[in-house]
C-alpha cells in the first residue's frame, strides 16, 4: 500500500477576537446567568504612565544633586476654605477602601503605614472603624451615596471629608459587597441584614447635580464648623467638566480616579469598558482648574494605576498636586503574594491574578472578613511594609524631580515629559519622543 | 404650638435677618439645653444642622435644604415648609415640619422621629436606616427607596414605586399607593404592626386609626444574586 502524500493543512489558530479569556467568559456566563464580578481595576493594556518618559536635565536644564540638595515633597491640601488644611510629608496618599471589603487588620495596617510615612489614609463605603481612626494620624472620611455607617460623630473625628461622586473603576456605578463578606460586624455597621448581596446606590440620596452639592457641602462645613477640607472624588470620564463643576460646588480638593483604579467588587464589564485612562484625564482636569484660576488653589489628587515614584512624578508633572494609591498599597500589605501560591491554586487562580476579592476567601487576609484568613495579616508588619513602600516611592519621586532640576516635586511640569506613543502623546498633551509634535495641539 | 415666652433665655431669639448662618448654627451648637427661636429663616439652607444636645429649636418660617440635618438629641420644629433633605441622616431627637417637605425628607436617617404635617415630595425616607417618619399628607414617588430599617407612616397617598429595592424598613400607608417598587409587596398587618403604628402616631400627634393602614415590606427576592447551574 503506497502512502498518500499529506495535504498541507493550516495550524490550529485561535481568534484574536474570540481569545481564550473571551471564550471562557462566554461559557461562564452561559452556565451561570450572572455577569462576572471581580475586584481590581482594568486589566486590559491601556495608555499609561509607562508610555511617558522624563527629559532629564542636560545643557538646557540644571539638575540637582541627588543626595545633597533639598527637594521638598510636602504638600498642603484643602487650604481654600478649611480652618485646618492637611499638611502631608509626601504627596502620595492612600485611597478610600472600605472596612467590609477589607479586613479590620488591613484597615489598621493602612493607617499605620500611612502615619509612619507622613501621609493620609481614607475610609470607604462602610464607615469609620475604631482601628482605622486610632492608627491614622490623618484620616479622610468618605461621604458616599449609601451613607453606610455615616454619623456626625465620626464626621467630626475626620481630618477631611471626601464626597464620593464616582470612582475610576466604575464611574456611574455604586459599590458592591457580596453576602459572603457581610458578617455580623459589617452588617451592624451598614444596617443591613447579614448575608445580603449589598449593592450600593450610585447616586446620593439627597442631592442631584453641582447646585445641590454646593448646598450639601455648606451643610457639611456647618456641621464640622468649617474646620476640615472637603474633597470631591470623581471617576474619570469627562474630567474637564467634572472638575470645573466640583470647583463650582465648593471643593477644596478634587480627587480624579482613572479607569485603572481598583474597586473591591463590581461587574467586569464596568471595569473594562467605562471611563478613561488616568493619563488621559489629568490634562483636561488641570485645564479646568487653570481656566477657573484655581490651579494650586484647589488641589488635584490623581489616582488609578499609580505604582511607583515615577508614576507619581508623571502625574505631578502633568499638573496634579498629589496622588493616591489603592491596589499598590494592598500589594505592599501582602495581597497576591506568591507565598500563598498553594492557596491561590486551590481557588483556581494564581498569585498576581487573584481578583475575586468579593468572595471573601483572600489567602493573604486583606480582602476578607474570615477571621482565620484575616489573622494572617499582621497589621504592624503590614503597616511597616506599606511605610517602606511609600518611602521608596517618595525617594523615587525626588530622584526624578532632582534629575529635572526641581527643588520641589510640584515644580515638575509637562515640559519635563515626552511620550513613547502617539496615543500617550495626545492624551497627556506632551510631544512624541524625539519630536516637537504633540498630537491634537 | 407656641413657645412660652418665659422659657426663653435673653439670647434665645436668633435672627437670621441680622446674623449669619454660621453665627446662628454656632450659637445653637454651643448650648447644652434650652429653648431657642430662629427668626427670619427666609428659606436659608442648613439651618440648625448638626445639633448635638437636647435643645429645643423653633425655626419661625420656611427652611431651605438640609434643615436639622444630622440632628442628634435636639428637638427642632420648622414652622413652615422645609426644603430638600430635612433631617437627613438624623441620629436621634425629633424634627417636626408643620407644613410640607421637599424631596428626600429623612434621607438615610438612623434614628429619632421626623414628623411632617403636610405632604412630602419624592424619595421621602430614601435609604432610611432606623428613623421613624410620620407624614400627615401624601408622599411622592420612590419614597423609602432602598430603605434599610425604621418605619414610615403615611396618612395620605404614596406615589409611584413605593419601597423600591427595600430592605427591612416597615411602610404603613392609609391611602392609595400608585405602585410598588421592585421587591416591595403588601404584607399582613398584624397586632405588633398596629401597636407600632399606634405608638408612632401618638408620639407624632396624629389622630388616625391604625387599622385603616396597610403595611408594605420587602419580598427579600433581591437580597442575593440568582446564579444558575446550567453546565
Amino acid at each position: 500500500m503506497t502512502e498518500q502524500p499529506r495535504i498541507p493543512r493550516t495550524v490550529p489558530r485561535k481568534s484574536a477576537t474570540f481569545d481564550d479569556a473571551t471564550l471562557a467568559e462566554i461559557r461562564r456566563a452561559a452556565a451561570t446567568g450572572i455577569y462576572d464580578i471581580r475586584g481590581g481595576g482594568a486589566k486590559r493594556k491601556l495608555p499609561h504612565f509607562d508610555d511617558l518618559l522624563f527629559l532629564g536635565a542636560s545643557m538646557s536644564r540644571y539638575p540637582l544633586e541627588g543626595y545633597r540638595e533639598a527637594c521638598s515633597t510636602e504638600v498642603v491640601l484643602g487650604d481654600r476654605h478649611a480652618k485646618n488644611p492637611i499638611t502631608l510629608r509626601t504627596p502620595i496618599t492612600i485611597a478610600g477602601m472600605s472596612f467590609g471589603s477589607l479586613s479590620a487588620q488591613a484597615k489598621e495596617a493602612l493607617g499605620r503605614g500611612a502615619t509612619l510615612a507622613g501621609t493620609s489614609t481614607t475610609t470607604g463605603d462602610g464607615g469609620m472603624t475604631a482601628e482605622e481612626r486610632g492608627h491614622s494620624k490623618t484620616l479622610v472620611y468618605q461621604y458616599l451615596p449609601s451613607r453606610y455607617g455615616m454619623n456626625p460623630e465620626d464626621l467630626r473625628k475626620a481630618d477631611a471629608i471626601e464626597v464620593v461622586v464616582g470612582q475610576g473603576a466604575k464611574p456611574g456605578g455604586g459599590g458592591m459587597l457580596l453576602g459572603q463578606k457581610i458578617n455580623d460586624r459589617v452588617a451592624q455597621m451598614r444596617t443591613l441584614p447579614k448575608g445580603v448581596d449589598q449593592r450600593s446606590a450610585c447616586r446620593h440620596p439627597d442631592w442631584t447635580g453641582p447646585d445641590d452639592l454646593e448646598i450639601k457641602i455648606l451643610e457639611l462645613r456647618e456641621i464640622t464648623d468649617w474646620r476640615v477640607p472637603i474633597y470631591i472624588k470623581v471617576g474619570a470620564s469627562r474630567p474637564y467638566y467634572d472638575v470645573a463643576l466640583s470647583v463650582k460646588a465648593g471643593a477644596d480638593v478634587v480627587v480624579l480616579d482613572g479607569m485603572q483604579g481598583g474597586t473591591a467588587a463590581t461587574q467586569d464589564v464596568f471595569i473594562e469598558h467605562v471611563g478613561i485612562p488616568t493619563i488621559a484625564a489629568i490634562r483636561p482636569a488641570v485645564q479646568a482648574l487653570k481656566d477657573l484660576g484655581m490651579h494650586r488653589k484647589v488641589q488635584l489628587i490623581v489616582s488609578g494605576g499609580v505604582r511607583s515614584g515615577a508614576d507619581a512624578a508623571k502625574a505631578l508633572a502633568l499638573g496634579a498636586d498629589a496622588v493616591s494609591i489603592g491596589t499598590a498599597a494592598l500589594v505592599a500589605l501582602g495581597d497576591n503574594d506568591p507565598r500563598w501560591e498553594a492557596d491561590y491554586q486551590a481557588l483556581g487562580t494564581t498569585a498576581g491574578a487573584y481578583d475575586d476579592w468579593h468572595e471573601g476567601r483572600d489567602p493573604a487576609g486583606v480582602t476578607t472578613q474570615d477571621p482565620a484568613l484575616a489573622a494572617r495579616l499582621d497589621p504592624v508588619a503590614g503597616g511597616r511594609r506599606l511605610a517602606n513602600y511609600l518611602n521608596v516611592m517618595t525617594l523615587e519621586l525626588q530622584t526624578i524631580a532632582r534629575a529635572c532640576g526641581k527643588s520641589d516635586v510640584r515644580n515638575l511640569e509637562p515640559q519635563d515629559l515626552c511620550a513613547l506613543t502617539i496615543e500617550a502623546a495626545a492624551m497627556a498633551g506632551v510631544p512624541l519622543a524625539g519630536t516637537d509634535w504633540t498630537p491634537g495641539r | 404650638m407656641s413657645i412660652a415666652a418665659q422659657t426663653l433665655r435673653p439670647n434665645a431669639a436668633l435672627d437670621l435677618g441680622a446674623m449669619s448662618l454660621r453665627e446662628v448654627n454656632a450659637a445653637l451648637k454651643a448650648e447644652s439645653e434650652g429653648v431657642f427661636d430662629v427668626l427670619n429663616p427666609g428659606g436659608a439652607h442648613a439651618v440648625a444642622c448638626g445639633l448635638n444636645a437636647p435643645v429645643e429649636v423653633h425655626v419661625r418660617g420656611h427652611a431651605g435644604y438640609y434643615a436639622a440635618g444630622m440632628n442628634r438629641l435636639a428637638s427642632v420644629t420648622i414652622h413652615g415648609n422645609a426644603g430638600t433633605g430635612v433631617a437627613e441622616n438624623m441620629m436621634s431627637g425629633l424634627v417636626r415640619v408643620t407644613g410640607d417637605a421637599s424631596q428626600s425628607a429623612g434621607a438615610t436617617a438612623h434614628g429619632g422621629m421626623l414628623v411632617i404635617g403636610g405632604d412630602a415630595s419624592a424619595r421621602c425616607g430614601i435609604s432610611m436606616k432606623g428613623v421613624e417618619i410620620v407624614v400627615g399628607g401624601s408622599v411622592g414617588h420612590m419614597s423609602a427607596f432602598m430603605a434599610q430599617a425604621g418605619a414610615l407612616a403615611v396618612l395620605g397617598d404614596a406615589g409611584e414605586a413605593l419601597g423600591d429595592s427595600l430592605y427591612e424598613a416597615r411602610l404603613y400607608v392609609r391611602g392609595a399607593v400608585a405602585s410598588l417598587g421592585a421587591d416591595c409587596i403588601e404584607k399582613e398587618m398584624r397586632d405588633e404592626h398596629r401597636a407600632q403604628l399606634a405608638d408612632m402616631l401618638a408620639r407624632a400627634g396624629m389622630d388616625a386609626d391604625p387599622s385603616a393602614f396597610r403595611r408594605y415590606g420587602s419580598a427579600r427576592k433581591l437580597y442575593n444574586f440568582k446564579i444558575d447551574n446550567a453546565y
